[in-house]
């Protein structure tokens, strides 16, 4: 263990935070990790109120990659992917406990002090049933700018037309750009949100299946769609879709109620796991 | 055995259209009877016109004056207090005792008859805040006796939004006030917009709370007007103005003797009944046509 956060984010109790920076050691565990991190998750546990959903994580985020997370339903996996951008802390009596280091700067995401707004503002999300808002297409994809206080409109249109056309969108949506988000078909609206997430320029993408909701078509869409991304951006992808980690991601972690079960190049995790539970659930065994 | 099931569903249908008959029967003769011996009397000189000993002289301005006046006194408290409580209750209050013991007042008071009200504001703002019998006390009671129903539908209307929607404002970095501002009000307009009309329709009939707190029942004068050719132009005078409202002149005439002025209270409550009436069909207006624009 090389850190100890205890973040308390129960109201109306006194914060407690602790933090004891321990040298950090390259353990046995270590090995195998990537070369080049984004973010390190050290011993995170979290508990709706009594009920713990995550048990002692520690996992890296290969920068510039994706990092795929596997694992049956109720596993914990979307749970995880949402510490990252704190949105649990939206719901009252939830509560963290570990750290989510973000390098280059090294900062503990989870840390009290840190307000989730400028946690949210460096990492983007994409969630499961595509959400745009009811407002027109750039709308949508300027949002975050105009939560950030941009109002050129030069800057803006540029940044939009940029953002749509890494999402692969632009060609479809340049001649209504006005119309609204909602308006689109299910796999645009996916890819409209990707483009609202891409446009602030964040350093991790976080999606949460986001093509469960989609046909097989729109789903190849945003896996080549991702593969294209993860030059610019690391990624990080929930996914009960095996196939789907298989295809596109570089890094899989496999978990199962809670806990980390394996992690590895997903290469050798699908083809040589090392962990029988992890074979088992690959191979359809249960799940 | 099918037969007899059969039966029973028949009969049920037959009580329910019954019941339907009734309750709507009931409602078109009362709109018919003021439709019979009011419409004749709804002309240019009853709009424009005072109370007069004389039925045939007299009209219904003060009273139109007021109840719209005090309407915009109302609208122009209630609205924004209720409006705002519903939305920190909805958004920035964490689930405590307090709040669902406010909760429970606030559904509660929805249910409070209109005179309760009528005797706190004789009590706080004719006596203790000495704003007398005036249009801004009428319109500060019945700001209040909206308050709890443009609070609970507005609440609903913001529960209505799905928190997908707020969850992607908040992953975009934006603040609560940016989400609710940006997101939150404009979806849910089309549902406070028709609660507040729906509020204020029921405010403009209320009677009770404006008899308790002293409205007069002849009147042969208009509040000052409010804009003035002296700066600063605006005058606020008209709110320590005595008034009357429209259901008071209705209850005034039908008390006097004689067919003329009950002819006379069955046109003001034809007008009162067409006031409602045409705030409402703003209200499904606004709904319908809001609605048509936002979708998730």
């Amino acid at each position: 263990m090389s850190g100890i956060v205890c973040a308390n984010v129960f109201p109306g109790k006194d914060p407690v935070v602790t933090h004891v920076k321990l040298p950090r050691t390259e353990s046995a565990e270590r090995q195998g990790w990537p070369k080049s991190i984004k973010a390190e998750v050290r011993d995170l546990s979290f508990a709706y109120g009594s009920r713990v959903a995550l048990k002692n994580l520690s996992l890296p985020v290969a920068e510039s990659r994706i990092t795929a997370l596997i694992g049956p339903s109720g596993c914990g996996k979307s749970t995880f992917l949402r510490c990252f951008n704190r949105m649990h802390d939206l719901y009252p009596g939830t509560r963290y406990e570990g750290e989510i280091l973000l390098y280059p700067d090294n900062r503990n995401i989870l840390a009290r002090d840190i307000d989730p707004i400028e946690v949210r503002m460096r990492l983007a999300m994409v969630f499961q049933k595509p959400n745009p808002f009811p407002k027109s297409v750039y709308e949508n994809v300027a949002y975050g700018l105009q939560v950030r206080g941009m109002t050129d409109r030069r800057v803006l249109d540029e940044k939009v037309e940029q953002a749509l056309k890494h999402a692969a969108l632009w060609e479809e949506v340049k001649d209504r750009l006005s119309s609204l988000g909602t308006s689109l078909s299910g796999g645009q609206q996916q890819r409209l949100c990707i483009a609202r997430a891409l446009a602030t320029d964040p350093e991790v993408l976080l999606l949460d299946e986001p093509t469960s909701a989609l046909d097989p078509i729109a789903t190849a869409n945003i896996e080549e769609l991702l593969l294209d991304l993860k030059q610019r951006v690391t990624i990080l992808i929930v996914t009960h879709n095996m196939q789907q980690a298989a295809r596109v991601s570089d890094w899989t972690a496999f978990m199962y109620l809670g806990e980390l079960v394996e992690f590895g190049l997903t290469k050798q995790l699908f083809t040589n796991p090392s962990k029988k539970q992890t074979e088992d659930y690959i191979t359809g065994r249960f799940g | 055995m099918l037969r007899r099931r059969k039966r029973t569903e028949a009969m049920f249908k037959i009580v329910g259209i019954g019941s339907l008959a009734l309750a709507i029967g009931t409602l078109a003769l009362l709109f018919g009877a003021l439709v019979v011996e009011g419409a004749s009397r709804i002309d240019w000189q009853f709009l424009t016109s005072f109370p007069s000993r004389r039925a045939m002289q007299a009209g219904v301005l003060p009273a139109l004056v007021g109840s719209s006046l005090i309407m915009l006194v109302t609208a122009v408290v209630g609205i924004p207090l209720g409006v705002a409580a519903a939305i920190y209750l909805e958004e920035y209050a964490r689930r405590t005792w307090l709040t669902e013991l406010i909760e429970v007042t606030v559904t509660n008071l929805a249910g409070v008859p209109s005179i309760i009200f009528g005797l706190l504001a004789l009590g706080l703002f004719v006596y203790i805040l000495g704003l007398g019998a005036s249009i801004l006390t009428a319109g500060l009671t019945l700001a209040l006796l909206i308050l709890p129903v443009v609070i609970v539908t507005t609440r609903e209307a913001i529960r209505a939004i799905p928190v997908q929607i707020r969850e992607a404002a908040f992953a975009l970095g934006a603040t609560k006030w940016q989400t609710v501002s940006h997101h939150v009000l404009p979806y849910s307009a089309a549902g406070i917009l028709t609660g507040i009309i729906l509020s204020l329709s029921r405010a403009i009939g209320e009677t009770a709370p404006i008899v308790t707190i002293g409205a007069l029942t002849f009147i042969a004068f208009l509040p000052p007007a409010p804009f003035t050719d002296q700066p600063p132009f605006l005058s606020f005078e008209w709110l320590m103005s005595p008034f009357t409202v429209m259901p008071i002149q209705m209850f005034a005439w039908v008390s006097r003797p004689g067919a003329d002025f009950a002819s006379n209270a069955a046109a003001a409550g034809l007008l009162l009944v067409c006031m409602t009436f045409a705030m409402n069909g703003l209200a499904i207006y606004v709904r319908y046509r809001m609605r048509k624009r936002v979708s998730w």
